[in-house]
């Protein structure tokens, strides 16, 4: 399994822990998806006086390690500011960096991420940075100081899954010894298992999990799945082909008809 | 009951908990003496700014199975104390976000889905705006100033008033709410904020419910063209300041409803936490001569019946409740 910034995961599943119907449902949820990571995202104003603090006790409980993020970020500024407070309230340098770009499809603005993600790579943070496939900006991203990318599967909260195969096949063809993670869009738990069997090295999804009917039972599948992705992944699968190729060897048959 | 006498118990913390406990406690023969700070509702106690919806059947969206079961008692046993209109509430969602509307049916039940004409029959404001809503026409809303005032009224007719301080060696009912979190350590808060406006230029009826992903919005007619606009849920205890962002967020989604929200004047902004348990769920708890009634989360009005029902139940019968658990304090 691939390690980020020196560790090592006990799941490729990254479990995000907004959304659920109580900190109790999410609890369960956490130990039957068998995470490896809990994302946890800080509002600035829960931060100010550590108000949100009792909540993330809870996260803290659950015995991985913990992945703030800047989500709902729209400047270079204010992610920076909040990931200085993220690092503050859970004491860890990783944080999954996101600068938002645009409001409805929640884009992320490639260019303030680079930026960010200089300035907090600088200043001891070990980023993770949500990106978009393009691969120049993975360059950039690397560039900076980045050490793992996180490409998205589709815009976050949609569940469409991988909405570009090609993309994010040639993302990983091109960045082999870059550990990368799948972040957003994953609604699914085959999504998730898609992304593991294309040689990703972990998954981020929430509301997958959080908004189902029964988020503890999708969390299972999830962590399932996951595990099967990988499986299959380490198990070198078989090229497709175009023609049929039948199983049972035609020569030697009795009869051909 | 020994030796005859009366059971007397002193309850701390005048809120929606504290008054239901107290009028079903006095209902049911024990004598009562209300301990708060203030003597008189207010808004010191965050029931101060609930929505006032009786809505088990919505709430069970995101809530455990004893919300709906539970909260069904809150409508006979709120009629016999308050006004209380059974209008129903309305469920809708803008015509992009119209799947969050199948998803709320398929978690919910008690509803018959509505048409345009169904919605404007119920809201003629709301015509030619959604032409598909769910109705759960059992659910109820009141007023909570209103409600809380008239407990607190109908208490002091009986003799019961609000003081500082208890009599000493009685059993205590402890109903502070987030304050309690001296006592019991797994309460957190969770914070909301709302607002109240006024906008005669829209008449509703009953509660809407304007389903959206991210921000999901309810209006709560109180008469007179005011509304109030609930409510955001963030995990932070804190019990005041709301961001630019909620009150934007909140603002645009009434303007979504209706654009004619864009003209109505706000008159309050209301920030509080409200106490809950990791569940959720409410609970009560016993430990020496106090019994903790606490954790009704954004089911104050819904719940604080039942709850009273079950402390009545518990000290004076002996019934242990649904809701009792070990005390974690």
């Amino acid at each position: 399994m691939a390690s980020f910034y020196g560790t090592e995961l006990t799941s490729p599943l990254m479990l995000g822990t907004a959304l659920y119907p109580s900190p109790a449902i999410m609890a369960e949820a956490f130990k039957a998806s068998g995470a490896g990571v809990a994302t946890v995202s800080l509002r600035r104003e829960s931060g100010a006086d550590r108000a949100g603090q009792d909540f993330w006790s809870l996260v803290s409980d659950f015995g991985v390690p913990v992945l703030p993020n800047t989500a709902g970020c729209h400047t270079v500024k204010e992610a920076v500011t909040t990931a200085q407070m993220a690092r503050e309230v859970f004491g860890t340098p990783w944080i999954k960096l996101e600068v938002i770009g645009h409001t409805d499809t929640l884009q992320p603005d490639v260019f303030g991420l680079v930026e960010a993600a200089k300035i907090l790579t600088e200043d001891g943070f070990e980023v993770f940075p949500y990106t978009t496939e393009d691969l120049i900006v993975a360059e950039r991203l690397l560039h900076a100081g980045c050490k793992v990318l996180m490409p998205w599967g589709a815009p976050i909260g949609s569940g469409l899954g991988l909405n570009n195969l090609h993309g994010l096949r040639t993302m990983r063809a091109q960045f082999p010894d870059v550990p990368m993670v799948i972040d957003a869009g994953i609604g699914l738990p085959s999504h998730a298992a898609q992304a593991m069997e294309m040689g990703f090295d972990a998954v981020l999804l929430n509301t997958a999990v959080a908004k189902a009917g029964d988020p503890v039972a999708m969390a299972r599948a999830f962590g399932l799945a996951v595990e099967a992705g990988q499986a299959a992944y380490d198990a070198d699968p078989m090229e497709p082909r175009d023609m049929a190729s039948p199983s049972t060897p035609l020569i030697g048959k009795a009869f051909l008809e | 009951m020994l030796f005859g006498l009366t059971m007397q118990f002193s309850i701390i913390g005048a809120g929606v908990a504290g008054l239901c406990v107290a009028t079903e406690m006095m209902a049911r023969g024990a004598k009562v003496e209300l301990v708060d700070n203030a003597a008189t509702p207010g808004p010191h106690a965050c029931s101060w700014w609930a929505g006032g919806m009786l809505a088990p059947w919505c709430e069970r969206e995101s809530a455990e199975e004893p919300v709906l079961r539970l909260g069904q008692e809150s409508f006979g046993w709120w009629s016999s104390h308050v006004p209380v209109t059974r209008a129903g509430t309305l469920v809708i969602a803008l015509d992009r976000d119209k799947r969050e509307l199948d998803r709320f049916a398929r978690r919910t039940e008690g509803f018959q889905t509505l048409d345009g004409s169904g919605v404007e029959a119920l809201e003629p404001d709301l015509a030619g705006r959604f032409d598909r809503a769910l109705y759960f026409k059992d659910e109820a809303h009141l007023s909570p100033r209103d409600a809380l005032q008239r407990l607190s009224d109908q208490l002091a007719a009986k003799g019961v008033t609000v003081g500082n301080a208890g009599t000493p060696d009685v059993d205590v009912i402890d109903c502070r709410g987030l304050s309690a979190r001296d006592d019991l350590k797994d309460l957190r808060g969770v914070k909301g904020e709302m607002l109240i406006i006024r906008c005669p230029d829209v008449t509703l009826s009953r509660p809407v419910r304007l389903l959206h992903p991210r921000i999901p919005l309810y209006i709560v007619p109180r008469g007179d063209g005011v509304y109030m606009l609930g409510a955001t849920m963030i995990e932070s205890g804190e019990r005041s300041r709301i961001t630019a962002r909620s009150l934007l967020e909140m603002l645009s989604a009434a303007y979504a409803l209706h654009p004619a929200f864009a003209e109505a004047e706000v008159l309050e902004i209301g920030v509080d936490a409200r106490p809950a348990f990791p569940d959720n769920l409410p609970r009560i708890r016993r430990n020496g001569k106090t019994t903790w009634v606490n954790g009704l989360f954004r089911h104050g009005f819904l719940l604080a019946p039942a709850m009273a029902r079950m402390t009545a139940d518990f000290l004076l019968e002996g019934k242990k409740p649904e809701v009792m658990d070990e005390n974690h304090s």
